[in-house]
């Protein structure tokens, strides 16, 4: 990794410290910079209030010419988190052919917690997930709720 | 389209009689291929009134669509060349490199009065070394060209190829034109890259997507590859693109465990659970519902009363429905492992042809110095070989084709025609592998085999493809 996109890092860094969104802690590594380790409170609007999440934001290497990588550690029932051990998301700007590059982390974290609180069924990783959000909401929120029990507590 | 003017059809392309299985083409080396891209430029050009360096970029833009460009440049030209980057004050102040005071890039967040910056007439400015970076990402990771977007944030303004000019080096200046060229050709609906390793031919047909179901349209690229129009696999004549597509997805799925699953075990006649008997004794007993029944008849191992070992009741009904299910799943693996064995063995033998093709040259030296025969007259040998290639390539596709047929007459001429092709093909095959001495004296009766051959897979090719233009075939799913 090159040291402009080191220096950036740290920098989005300091941003993200100066200005975390609320309910949001990031553990940062200086010795391992390109992996982040982000702590998430489930939005209390949202059906996963009341869960905490782990995630992982990882840097790629072409980085910031590529975007970040997101994936869940904590299991969510989510149409946009994929249901599997990866829990990988892949949509708006992190997609790499909408990424650009001065989009900033802070903007990542903001689109992850506002997708908490309204999923976007039309660009879904679960297809099965986000059909049931679009025909039966109330099935929907009683398993998201149900995994956040389960999982997220 | 059919407006593609400018080729005159080459002599190679001229067939003496075609044949119902052949499909119309034509083949274009790159400098073919180059010359049709500025024919239509200048065409283009001179209805426009643009030069046509804007009219490349004009014509890239709008996915060589020349129809829809033209339309929409004389409803608003302005818009058109706007969003192209060609517009008034794109040209009266060229793209140029700037050093602005108080600048940060805010891709690399450096600064600093001496930072040369970049930006498009959407003003989005970045430093030129991470613009640079940007588009080498893009051009040599990706593979895009003609639509790479400006780096600034939401902008949806398309990199022109002037700004490009001046903001990358050689070597991703060659790869953005190599890529430009590609998408002329990826653009176009009647055009085709040839997928063979290393070919920069393109070929020309008019079959599209609709006319799928109904014509399998193989070509011949000019590196000597056949390859399928519609889907660019390999010659899968005569089986459809669709058919192929289900059968190479069954064959790669693990479908078939499922079906191995289904012949090798049985299911709890009570709980449903899947059952693999791995002893010998017939009184099973389930080990999650605790139900005990027989192996055998699938029956309740209670009215078995003392014939332990001996299942002798067949016809109870208790067990009757079990085993049907049991036979039904039995007969679909057994059919599909029928069609399934022959094509994998064409392709098997196929590729042992090949390698026996290699050792054919060696074996027409060999025949030319023990039996003073000429170099034309042993020529016979390459072209049984590559008959033979072919014709394995036919069959191996005539059975995953047959496996979606359904029973009919129609099924069973053409069955017959496989049949006939296949003992052709393995008549000459048992030739192929005689000891050179032999070979002489079976010369004329090879060059009859091949013949043969030839004609017995044209004839089963005919047949298919005339059935399948008239929509003749029934299959058992829909294509």
């Amino acid at each position: 990794m090159s040291t402009g996109a080191k220096k950036r890092i740290m920098r989005e860094y300091n941003e993200c410290t100066a200005d975390t969104p609320a309910g949001m802690k990031i553990n940062f590594d200086e010795q391992n910079m390109t992996e982040w380790e982000i702590l998430l409170d489930g939005p209390d609007q949202s059906i996963y209030a009341g869960g905490h999440f782990k995630l992982k934001m990882t840097f790629p290497t072409e980085y910031p010419f590529k975007p970040p990588v997101v994936s869940f550690k904590t299991k969510i029932y989510h149409p946009n988190v994929s249901n599997d051990d990866k829990g990988s998301m892949c949509l708006g700007m992190l997609r790499a052919d909408e990424w650009k590059p001065p989009n900033k982390v802070v903007a990542v974290l903001r689109l992850i917690q506002a997708l908490l609180i309204e999923p976007n069924a039309d660009d879904a990783i679960e297809p099965s997930i986000a059909n049931e959000y679009k025909e039966n909401r109330k099935e929907f929120e009683k398993n998201a709720k149900d995994w956040v029990k389960r999982y997220a507590k | 389209m059919e407006d593609d003017v400018g080729f005159e059809s080459q002599d190679k392309d001229i067939k003496p009689t075609k044949h119902a299985y052949e499909t119309d083409f034509i083949v274009y080396g790159p400098q073919e291929i180059e010359q049709h891209q500025n024919e239509q430029i200048k065409e283009v050009s001179n209805i426009l009134g643009q030069p046509p360096e804007s009219t490349a970029i004009l014509l890239r833009h709008a996915r060589w669509n020349k129809e829809r460009l033209i339309d929409q440049y004389m409803e608003k030209t302005e818009e058109v060349l706007e969003s192209a980057g060609l517009d008034e004050s794109a040209i009266s102040h060229p793209p140029r490199l700037e050093r602005v005071k108080r600048f940060m890039c805010d891709i690399c967040c450096e600064d600093g009065p001496k930072l040369d910056t970049f930006a498009m007439k959407c003003g989005h400015r970045f430093c030129v070394d991470c613009y640079r970076q940007y588009l080498s990402t893009k051009i040599k990771g990706e593979g895009e060209a003609a639509r790479i977007k400006c780096p600034g944030d939401g902008c949806n303004r398309i990199v022109d190829s002037k700004s490009l000019d001046i903001l990358v080096k050689d070597d991703i200046r060659e790869r953005y034109k190599d890529l430009l060229t590609r998408t002329y050709v990826e653009d176009k609906e009647n055009l085709r890259w040839c997928p063979a390793p290393d070919c920069g031919y393109a070929v020309q047909c008019a079959v599209k997507d609709k006319d799928l179901p109904r014509i399998v349209p193989t070509v011949h690229c000019t590196c000597g590859h056949f390859f399928c129009f519609g889907c660019s696999l390999n010659d899968h004549q005569p089986a459809p693109c669709s058919l192929v597509k289900k059968w190479l997805k069954k064959c790669e799925d693990d479908s078939e465990t499922a079906n191995w699953i289904s012949a090798n075990t049985k299911e709890c006649p009570k709980c449903n659970s899947t059952i693999e008997k791995n002893g010998g004794c017939n009184h099973m007993t389930c080990r999650k519902c605790r139900h005990e029944f027989c192996w055998m008849c699938m029956g309740v191992w209670s009215e078995h009363g003392t014939s332990w070992y001996n299942c002798n009741r067949f016809e109870e009904r208790s067990g009757s429905e079990a085993r049907d299910a049991q036979a039904k799943s039995r007969q679909s693996l057994e059919r599909y492992l029928h069609y399934y064995n022959r094509y994998a063995n064409h392709e098997q033998s196929a590729k042992l042809d090949k390698d026996i093709y290699l050792k054919t040259e060696k074996k027409m030296v060999q025949l030319q110095t023990t039996s003073k025969m000429s170099w034309i007259e042993v020529q016979f040998l390459a072209a049984a070989s590559q008959a033979l290639q072919q014709c394995r390539q036919t069959l191996k596709w005539t059975y995953a084709f047959a496996y979606y047929l359904a029973r009919n007459n129609l099924t069973e001429i053409f069955e017959d025609n496989q049949k006939d092709l296949e003992m052709a093909v393995e008549n000459l095959s048992e030739m192929f592998e005689k000891p050179i001495d032999q070979l002489q004296s079976l010369r004329g009766d090879m060059m009859d085999k091949t013949a043969y051959c030839t004609k017995r897979r044209i004839i089963l090719l005919n047949d298919t493809a005339e059935n399948l233009k008239s929509g003749n075939w029934e299959f058992n799913v829909s294509l």
